[in-house]
């Protein structure tokens, strides 16, 4: 621990001599993480890094607390405000501490935005979803289709396996899976299960959908807990091949089951994409290149911002058997 | 009261007979031997837990932390086989027992020496142990291609028809049935747990004997540590949360007396299986999950019902005796 306060404040330390040295940079950007040390944080700086290096006139100065905890954040924005930063972008470990500091920082004509885990209204000018529930539910139904393809075509029975019956942003994604569903006219919707995100309850519906459906193609899983049970489940079950499960999953827990044939394909928000348009956003808030209703994220296309400042990124990122291993090192 | 006994279990028995055959209208694959092994499969772990847990009930105590433990192990043997693929498995399995098996000493050790209620030490250890997951892993998983080949696939390897994990449970059942029929702390247990003051005049340290009952579940625990995690080829924080309560609910079902002293093997296993195939016929039947859970919950009242009825006549019959030999 006391290592860990160590590094964090030589790391803190270094960013502030850097920060000095480089002058050349004409906007300086505040990129808050919820702590330092995490794999999808550290991606999220490897695309900050690259939009800085795009943009050229920018310098991502990224930092972040050694626990994920809302007063280590008040702490490093305290110390962000003070080297009078252009704008900050944090990800944030609490809703609602973090916005007095932050409305301090704004008051100082930083420019601030919250990314990833928001930030109240009062405390940011825009926050940065990774995605939206349509996306996520029609990017389901869209890999769903991938696996019922690779299972031989065809007219296909699909399952979905969620987690509590009461979550609610399971039942979202789910309601938004079936309003995407008639577009997809060889793809048959037959069950939606539920594991609880319980291992164990998971792999048993996981069997029984096996059971009760023999034409069952692809099991669609948009819960990590699930997908993993459902994949082993599959191929214990000697299925590899004949039925296929996708959904939502962090690659170091799929990378196995990819490589076992389980899994084809599955989606999550990519890191990388996601640290590079907060900075673009954050750059081109500093410029003025935004407006009250769209702000460019560079590569990435353009943000419609809702009337309360939401805007989402992209539709979830799609990873398989080509780019599997070298994001389960992130992540 | 023997006779008593025998009937609740043959009861159990017909009651999951049947309820297998009633599944098997609806999906005639149910009774299929494959299914059958797999359901038995699918129970495993909890007959191994639930063996364990019965111990501790009979003592009078109750032992919540075996998930915690489980969880723990799970962790430990995780991540020393994603660290250092080269350890055989055997020794992961040992390291794991060895580590449920101090748990459970720790579980022990303050119901016997500081005299606190189980059900509160336990609740504590759950946490505490839940709490070293996170603290061993910093909340990060252990996942499938982390693990050995030989780690995921020796649970699976099928013998005689049945996978290597359902012959553990049934060595476990054996060694349990002569560990609490004829070994010498076995029969202390029972009598402990029957009549704590005679068992002291009978020279007997109940406390102690409480003590190796914990010793003897989180061992069983640390067990299936290794077990789950290579089932699931996954280990997490939350691996089996309020598992144990389906523990506890096995044992209650198979006639285990929560108010101690009661209790057989058989009538063990029979309430895991019973439970067992319920959880693995539900999924098949297609039934709403909201009342899966009623009916889950249902079975277990029902069953305590039955329990709290059955020992109010066992007591009577044994004063009845009592009379008549002193008439």
């Amino acid at each position: 621990m006391v290592f860990k306060k160590v590094m964090a404040s030589s790391l803190l330390a270094a960013a502030v001599m850097t920060a000095s040295l480089a002058h050349a940079a004409d906007v300086r950007v505040g990129l808050v993480v919820k702590a330092l040390g995490i794999g999808f944080f550290e991606a999220a700086n490897k695309g900050a890094q690259e939009a800085a290096k795009e943009l050229g006139d920018v310098e991502v100065i990224y930092t972040g607390p050694t626990s994920t905890t809302a007063e280590g954040q008040i702490e490093v924005i305290n110390s962000l405000i003070a080297q009078k930063v252009d704008a900050i972008a944090v990800s944030a470990n609490d809703t609602d501490a973090l916005v007095p500091i932050l409305k301090k920082a704004q008051k100082r004509g930083i420019k601030v935005i919250s990314w990833d885990s928001g930030v109240g209204k009062a405390g940011r000018q825009i926050h940065l979803n990774p995605s939206s529930n349509p996306l996520i539910g029609e990017m389901n139904i869209k890999l769903a289709d991938v696996a019922a393809k690779a299972a031989g075509g065809g007219k296909a029975d699909i399952a979905i396996l969620s987690a509590t019956p009461t979550s609610t942003n399971q039942n979202i994604w789910i309601d938004e899976m079936k309003k995407v569903l008639p577009n997809y006219a060889n793809l048959n919707l037959v069950a939606t299960v539920y594991g609880d995100d319980l291992a164990d309850k998971s792999y048993r519906e996981t069997i029984g959908l096996l059971k009760s459906h023999p034409n069952l193609k692809v099991i669609v899983a948009p819960t990590s807990v699930g997908i993993v049970a459902a994949a082993q489940a599959v191929k214990d079950q000697g299925k590899i091949g004949k039925v296929f499960v996708t959904g939502l999953g962090l690659p170091s827990e799929l990378a196995g089951h990819v490589k076992s044939g389980a899994v084809k394909s599955f989606a999550i928000w990519n890191p990388i994409d996601l640290g590079y348009a907060a900075t673009m956003i954050s750059y081109n808030l500093v410029k003025g290149k935004a407006t009250a209703s769209e702000v460019s994220m560079g590569r990435i296309g353009t943000a419609k911002l809702d009337a309360d400042g939401n805007a989402a990124m992209a539709e979830p990122f799609i990873y398989d058997a080509s780019n599997v291993d070298e994001f389960a090192e992130i992540f | 009261m023997k006779t008593l006994f025998k009937q609740r279990e043959a009861l159990l028995s017909i009651l999951i007979v049947v309820m297998t055959l009633a599944v098997a209208t609806i999906t005639a694959d149910f009774i299929s031997l494959a299914n059958l092994v797999i359901v038995y499969n699918d129970t495993a772990i909890l007959i191994i837990l639930a063996l364990g847990q019965m111990l501790v009930i009979i003592t009078r105590c109750i032992d919540l932390s075996v998930a915690a433990n489980l969880a723990f192990t799970a962790m430990v043997v995780s991540m020393l086989n994603s660290q250092f693929p080269e350890i055989p498995v055997v020794f992961l399995l040992i390291i794991g027992a060895l580590l449920g098996m101090c748990l459970g000493m720790i579980n022990g050790l303050l119901v016997w020496k500081l005299g606190i209620p189980a059900i509160v030490v336990t609740l504590g250890t759950m946490s505490i142990y839940r709490g070293a997951v996170f603290l061993l892993s910093d909340g990060k998983w252990v996942n499938a291609h982390e693990m050995s080949e030989s780690f995921i696939d020796i649970p699976r390897y099928v013998l005689l028809g049945l996978p290597l994990m359902a012959w553990l449970s049934i060595l476990m059942i054996a060694v349990m049935y002569y560990f609490s029929r004829y070994q010498r702390t076995g029969r202390e247990i029972f009598a402990a747990g029957n009549s704590p003051v005679a068992a002291f005049y009978c020279g007997m340290d109940v406390g102690k004997l409480q003590f190796k009952a914990f010793t003897i579940s989180g061992l069983l625990a640390g067990l299936c540590g290794y077990l789950w995690a290579s089932r699931y080829a996954v280990a997490y924080v939350d691996v089996a949360a309020g598992f144990e309560l389906q523990v506890i609910a096995a044992c209650v079902i198979g006639g285990i007396s929560i108010m101690g002293g009661v209790g057989t093997v058989l009538g063990c296993v029979l309430g895991a299986l019973f439970l067992g195939v319920i959880n693995n016929a539900l999924p098949v039947i297609g039934i709403s999950p909201f009342w899966q859970m009623a009916i889950s919950g249902a079975v277990i009242v029902i069953a305590v019902v039955v329990n709290t009825r059955a020992e109010q006549g066992h007591t009577r019959i044994i004063l009845k005796k009592a009379t008549l030999k002193a008439a």
